[in-house]
This record gives C-alpha cells, structure tokens and sequence, in this order.
C-alpha cells in the first residue's frame, strides 16, 4: 500500500470519533465526593498535607512530594477531607491505592490565586517552577509530570516546540473539542513553553481527518509569527511522540534515547491548555477534558471533568448506559486499560471513558503464528513482534529484550492486525512486567547487601569502641569496683532512624 | 605378550610421570574465582533461609552442587537466574516463590528494641517505648526478629499486592 | 589444493557427526545453546587434532615397531586421555578465562567416541602425518559446525509450539534426522 506518511508501519482503525466530536465540551454537575488518588503521575506518591475533617478550597494544595519526579494533587472543589486512605483505583488489577476523598460543599470557593501580571517578563525557570507547582502531567495519558520535562528541556537546546495534536486513538475527540473551542488559549501556551525553552520554533501537528481543529487552530495562530499549523497523514499511531517527530523533522529518536536528543519537546495540546491557564490565571491542575464513548453509551461527548469524579457520574451525564457494557475502559481502545467497575474515579491522565459492547472488542481465540510478518510490517518502532512474543512466551525475556522489547510502545498494531489473534502487547506488557520485577529483586539485593555490611561495620566499630572504653576505664580506676556495668543495657545504635509511617514503607523502593 | 604388557605398563608409567610433573609445574592455588562471583551475588545477609550458616558457606555449597540455585529465598528468581548462568545449570523458576516478610502488630509492640538488634539488615525501625515498624523494601524474611520478640507480636506475611508490586499475568493463549 | 579438497571432504562430505555418526552424545547432549556448543566445538578441536598427530606418531614409532597392532584402541584411549589432562593443567595454569570457558568440556572430550574414532579412521585410511593432523582438524571443524547448526536450530525449536507427544528429545531427534539427510547433499561434492 502506498504511505504516504513518513513514518514506519501504523494502522487505520475505524475512528468512532464522529458522535462525540460534534457536540461541544459539556459541563458535569458537581459530583458529591471527589476521590483523589495520591500518585496520579509517572514518579513517587504524595505525601498527603491535610487530615481527616479539614475544609480545603478549590485549588488548595492538598499533597505533595520532595521528590523532583512528582506533580502535587490540588483539591478541585472546596470541601471537606473526609477520608484519608486507600479507595479504589482505576487499574485493571482492581486494587486500592492511597488517596484522599472531599465531600464537596458546593459552594465551589477558590483559593486565593497568584495571577502572574506578565509571564512573558518572567524567568524560563520560574515559569518552570510555576508549572511544578501547578501539578501538571501529560495529559495525553502519558502522565510524565510537565515541569521535569520543562526543566530537561531548558538544559538542551531545543529547536522545536512541537503540541501534538494528532489524537490517533479511535474514539477520543477531547484534544480535537479543546482546539476547536480554546485555540487561542493552546497557541497561548505554545508560545509561553517556547518563551521558557527558548525554542526557536512552534509547529503545531494536526492529522488531516480533523479539518475544523486545523482551522481553528490556524486562525488562532495567524496573529504569531514562527507557527507552524501542519496536518499530518491520519495513521494510528501517529499521536506518539517518537512517530509525530519522526513525521515532523524526518528524525528518529534513538533507542533509549529522549526526544531532546532530536532538539524536541513534545506536549500535547491539553498539556499546552493546562500549562497556559497555570501561568495565566495561575489555576493548579483540577480538570481535564474527557471524552465519553462506546457503543453502550447513549450520547456520546466530551466533558469539562473534575479530577476524581467516578466514572459513573460522567455516563450518568451522557444520558446513562445504553445497555450493559462488556468492558469499561479507561484511555483509548488500543492503549487504555479496563476499568474494573465504574466506580472508580477519573484522574488526570485519563482522556476518554468508553464502555464498549462486545462487538467492539476482540474476540476471536488466538491461534499459533503463522509468521505472516504483518506485524513486522504494522510495528511503527521498526521491531519484529513476533519474535519478541515467541521468546515472551516460553519467558526467554532477555531474549525478547534482544529484540528490543525496551523499545516497545506498546501501541498494539502488531496485536490488530495479526490474522492468528495472538496477544501480542499482552505477551510484551508480560514480558516487561517480569523485567521490572527481576531489576527490583536485584536492586533488593543489592540494597540488602550494602545495609548488612553497614550493620556488619557498625556491629565492630561498636564493639572496638566498647571494649577501648572498658580498657580505658579499667585503667583510670584500678582499685575501684566497676560501677553500673553489670546493668547490661546496650547502648542504642545512633544510626537507627526514626520511626517512620509504615505506607512510607510500603511505597518506597530503594 | 610379554612385549605388549611391558608396552602398555611403560606408556602409563611414562604418561602417568609425565601428567604428575605437569601437575607440580602448572599447579594453581585452590582458589576458585566462582566461589568469589557467587559470593557477591548473595545478599551476604547471613540469613541463613537457605539452611547454611550464611553467606559464604553457601556459595561453597552451590559450587559444589550440593546447594540448589534457587536456595536464596531473599534474591528470589533474579538471583536464582543469575546463579544457573554462572554455574551452568537449568533453572526450574516455577519453584520459587516470593518470600514472607515481617510484620509488626501495632497493638502488642511495646517498643523494646529487640527485634532489631537482631535484624541483620536493620529493616525494623522504631525506638525505645515507641512501636516499631518493619521496612519491607529492607526485609529478607529471615524470621530472626520472630525468635527475639518477647510478645509474640511478629508475624510472617506476603508482602500485600500494591500497584508498585503488581504485574500483567501471562496471557492465556496458545 | 589436494589438502584443500581432502580438508572440505572431511568437513563436509565425510562428516564425522552424520555420515560417521561419532560423538553423538555431545551432539544431542550440548547443542541446547548456542554458547555452550560453540565453546564444545572449540575444545574438540584443540584435542582432536592433537589427538590425530599424537596418535599417528604413537602408531608409526611404538605400536608398528613393536608389532602390538592390536593394542590399538587401548593405547590410543591412555594416550588421549592423557593428553587432554595435560592441556588441561596447561590452560588452567596460562589462561584461566579459557579454563572457565571450556570448563566442562575438556573432561567430557577425555572419553568422546569421535576423538578416539577419528585417529582410528585415520590409521585405516593409511594417512601420512600431515594428512592425520588435517583429517583430525578437519572432523572436528565439521564437529563444530553440525554442533552450531543444530544449536541454532534447537533454539528456535524451544520458541516453537511443538505437540506435547514430540516435546523436547524427539522432536530434536525428527530435526537431527533432517539436518542429517540434508547433509547428504554433499555426497556429490568430491
């Protein structure tokens, strides 16, 4: 087939996309509990800053970490903390995590906010700072927080600013409503992340199947020099970063490798949104853009979204469930995952909501491979699937690393056109799964390792101090009896920390 | 016959001599380099979960043979791997399963500090008078603050599945 | 040119694995990897083809002269043996990563049917010294690449999703057999 895109392999699945991109953004009613897990980012958990009975206001910071790699959790109505402890996660595996839950007053009362007169006027890494504290992350579901990226960023040279705007998952319509109705707002930001990294140019990538974005945008853009508005081929899955650059410069970035390796910085345009009403209005992270589809929903749109509000109260808003759902999803079809009920609340990585029927699931039993190579063909990363899933398979997982299972992005081309039905993502999200767990077990070792022969040093230093004190004082006092030595209370190791809570424990790997 | 016998008792007489002045010339010491590989590859905990009495004894044991590689319940299967590598042989993983750390029941600690004096990788936290607490990223399971608690308060358990902790399941497929 | 085409003949046509079917358990027993089979195929060589010198000087010098021809298989055993204890001390004492490489093996080839089957092949097809020391390199080059191709084949098979009743040994056996007749094909060459 002729490709027409610069990139390598891709899909075009069916989009779904029309119903819930033609209505605007709605608003939601305020849920009456809002349940904020406390690691909604890709780094170490907040540390909650508020306790069990406190009244917060909008926008009020409610937890945060010391860790650079974290985005702090701000309250996003104003209310009352009524619980402080785990509630359910929106994660396949069903679990709780540790979280906070308000119960919201309705009143609705923000928090006075620091409006910045002119940011522009501002240092690059002020702004940056602005940005941590606003407790932004990729909104494109990556969760990476915003501001480390910032910072990288000011630390290379980066030519291009580039807002991804090629939302290529089926279904999701939020980033095509939010630069239709907020354009001027993106190019805002845009140019405010440029001003920080002092890049030389903004291009703004837009797949060509979302011709009203691309005129929205480019009349918001007009006004600026140095914008580029460009419209990329539709091909899933163009919306990943690495594929959108190589698309726009032509160049790829290295295995292992970040995108400023190419002079780049990729946000999405939602991110951009965020980033512009942080340093505009001074306004933290509270809601987000989520799109509302499947088959089983009865009017499909997207929703202005509190973080934290059950996914219920987002299907209640598009007019309830059609009929019963096979499986709740949260994310997009291809990369999202399965929703355990819909009770779970929505946090600030989620862009679409589907609940989907079974005929919009797959369904077919898997077969063995036939070595066809379509997935070799499909795999956007140049990688060859299969093998990496026949070494998966028989858990061989250095051996699937050999094929560059580090370099997966999981997108799950190979898995949609494979005639035989294998799971292929399944295999390599396994695959990398069994990883982690073996680097943690040997970083274990090694943590256990270094605090035995500490324990061990400390045991014979204690020991020589003790018996040079015993020598010295039976030196000094020969005559005298010994006194208050026969007690036989051993002296407390001075390294012993101090009691720590126990889920610090819990959470934090070495 | 007689030619024949003296032949072949010569060939071994001179081969056996020949073999015994090699041995004496190009004798190394009894140090086996693996034995020290393998050593720093154990936690060196001296736990002693594998039922040797630490560490160093054993690496001897899994040199010999006489230790399994999967013998380390602290290392679990990165270790076990890592081992079969070294010393050659095929590694049954499906044997190993994670180890049971110490947990503390908050309500019986009375806050005497003798558990961890007798942790040997300084996991429990805690102070005088105050409840102590065990550290899981730290913990091999080793069960030695179970002996030293005088209340009985110290119990075994897997570790309690976390999203940190949790992983996708191998797919069901042919 | 003649030891060129005597060289691919015994690699080759007359290889001692499939057409003289000697060393067959290293065969089956180290061909699971790769690594292994090639450090396996790297010690064989070294021993066969000091084998196949030492024992045609054994046989011209000592076992001819003194008219105990029948002592053959015998003699050849206690000399090889010994040989490969001696390299052995030799590289454990000069290069102990070698040591560490070949490890096992080199005891494993003390008793290997095609490193005492080569030398005897050799003293039946009437080879002169050289010849010996070629034919003994040359089966153990043939040794090693049969050992690599069936490693390399073998661990494609592990990925592979074979019928329980063929698992393992006898769908190792159903390729040997092919990568066997395959070598048939070279019955033409020379």
């Amino acid at each position: 087939m002729f490709n027409l895109a610069r990139i390598r392999g891709g899909i075009h699945p069916a989009g779904h996309k029309d119903r819930s991109a033609a209505l605007p953004i709605g608003t939601l009613a305020l849920p009456p509990r809002l349940y904020l897990p406390l690691l909604q980012h890709a780094g170490a958990e907040n540390l909650p800053l508020v306790k069990v009975g406190d009244r917060v206001l909008k926008g009020q910071l409610l937890a945060s970490s010391p860790s650079e790699l974290s985005a702090p959790l701000h309250a996003p109505s104003s209310g009352r903390i009524v619980e402080v402890g785990p509630i359910p996660a929106p994660h396949p595996s069903g679990l709780q995590v540790n979280g906070l839950v308000i119960e919201c007053d309705g009143e609705e009362r923000w928090i006075d906010l620091d409006v910045p007169a002119d940011p522009f006027a501002v240092a690059p890494l002020i702004l940056a700072e602005r940005v941590a504290q606003a407790g932004i992350v990729g909104l494109g579901g990556a969760i990476f927080p915003a501001a480390v990226k910032l910072k990288q960023g000011t630390r290379h040279e980066i030519k291009t600013v580039l807002v991804n705007g090629s939302e290529c998952e089926p279904y999701l319509s939020t980033d095509d409503r939010l630069m239709r109705e907020r354009a001027e707002a993106i190019v805002d930001g845009a140019r405010l992340i440029q001003h920080i990294l002092r890049a030389y140019s903004i291009v703004i990538a837009i797949e060509d199947n979302k011709p009203e974005a691309l005129a929205a945008m480019r009349a918001a853009s007009e006004p600026f020099g140095a914008i580029e508005v460009v419209a990329v081929p539709a091909r899933y899955p163009m919306g990943s970063a690495k594929q959108l650059i190589q698309e726009i410069t032509g160049r790829e970035v290295p295995a292992g490798g970040r995108s400023t390796a190419v002079g780049v910085l990729v946000h999405n345009v939602g991110t951009v949104y965020a980033i512009q009403q942080a340093l505009r209005h001074g306004r933290p992270l509270i809601s987000r853009v989520v799109t509302v589809a499947g088959s089983c929903v009865t009017s499909p749109r997207n929703l202005e979204t509190l973080i934290g509000t059950p996914a219920q109260a987002l299907f209640d808003a598009c007019g309830g469930l059609a009929r019963e759902p096979r499986q709740l999803m949260l994310g997009g079809p291809m990369m999202g995952v399965q929703l355990p009920s819909a009770g779970v609340p929505l946090i600030k990585g989620a862009t679409g909501l589907l609940a989907l029927a079974a005929h919009e699931l797959p369904q077919r039993e898997a077969a063995p491979c036939i070595r066809c190579a379509r997935c070799v063909d499909a795999c956007p990363m140049g990688l060859t699937p299969l093998q990496m899933a026949a070494h998966a398979r028989v858990d061989d997982f250095d051996g699937a690393s050999d094929y560059g299972l580090s370099d997966c992005i999981l997108c799950g081309c190979c898995a949609y056109v494979c005639p035989s039905h294998i799971p292929l993502v399944q295999y390599f999200q396994y695959a990398m799964g069994q990883q982690d767990e073996r680097r943690n077990a040997a970083r274990k070792n090694d943590y256990i390792k270094q605090l035995s022969e500490a324990r061990t040093a400390r045991l014979a230093a204690e020991e020589a101090a003790r018996k040079a004190a015993k020598a010295a004082k039976a030196q000094q006092r020969k005559p005298a009896r010994p006194v208050g030595e026969a007690s036989g209370a051993a002296p407390i190791p001075e390294s012993i920390p101090e009691p720590v809570a126990e889920r610090i424990s819990e959470s934090v790997q070495p | 016959m007689l030619v024949a016998t003296l032949a072949l008792a010569a060939m071994g007489l001179i081969l056996g001599a020949g073999l015994g002045l090699a041995a004496r010339l190009f004798a190394v010491g009894d140090d086996n380099p693996l034995l020290k590989e393998i050593e720093q590859l154990l936690p060196g905990s001296q736990c002693g979960q594998c039922g040797y009495p630490g560490c160093g004894p054993a690496a001897s044991a899994l040199l010999e043979g006489r230790a399994a590689v999967t013998c380390c319940p602290p290392g679990g299967v990165a270790l076990a791997e890592k081992l079969a590598e070294l010393l050659g042989v095929a590694l049954d993983a499906g044997q190993m399963s994670a180890p049971l750390l110490a947990r503390i029941d908050a309500a019986q600690c009375t806050g005497c500090t003798r558990c961890y004096r007798a942790c040997p990788t300084d996991a429990i936290v805690g102070a005088n008078g105050q409840i102590h607490s065990v550290l899981a990223n730290a913990c091999t399971g080793c069960g030695k603050c179970l002996a030293a608690c005088p209340e009985d308060c110290i119990g075994m358990a897997a570790q309690q599945p976390t999203l940190d902790h949790w992983r996708w399941a191998k797919p069901q497929a042919a | 040119m003649d030891y060129l085409l005597f060289l691919i003949g015994t690699v080759l046509v007359n290889n001692v694995v499939l057409v003289h079917f000697l060393g067959l358990c290293p065969f089956m027993g180290v061909s699971g990897k790769l690594d292994p089979s090639l450090g396996m195929g790297a010690a064989t060589t070294l021993v066969m083809t000091l084998g196949g010198l030492s024992s045609w000087l054994l046989e011209h010098y000592v076992l001819q002269p003194l008219g105990i021809g029948f002592l053959r298989i015998l003699a050849y055993i206690l000399v090889i043996a010994a040989l490969v204890q001696f390299i052995e001390l030799l590289i454990r004492k000069s290069s102990p990563k070698l040591y560490r490489a070949l490890g096992i093996y080199l005891p494993l080839i003390t008793t290997n049917c095609a490193v005492l089957g080569v030398p005897l092949i050799s003293v039946r097809e009437g080879h002169s010294l050289t010849q010996a020391g070629l034919f003994g390199f040359g089966a153990a080059l043939g040794f090693t690449l049969i050992m690599v191709i069936f490693a390399g084949l073998r661990e494609r098979l592990s990925l592979a999703s074979v019928p329980a009743a063929f698992a393992g040994p006898p769908i190792a056996f159903v390729t040997a057999g092919l990568l066997a007749m395959t070598f048939m094909g070279f019955g033409g060459l020379i």
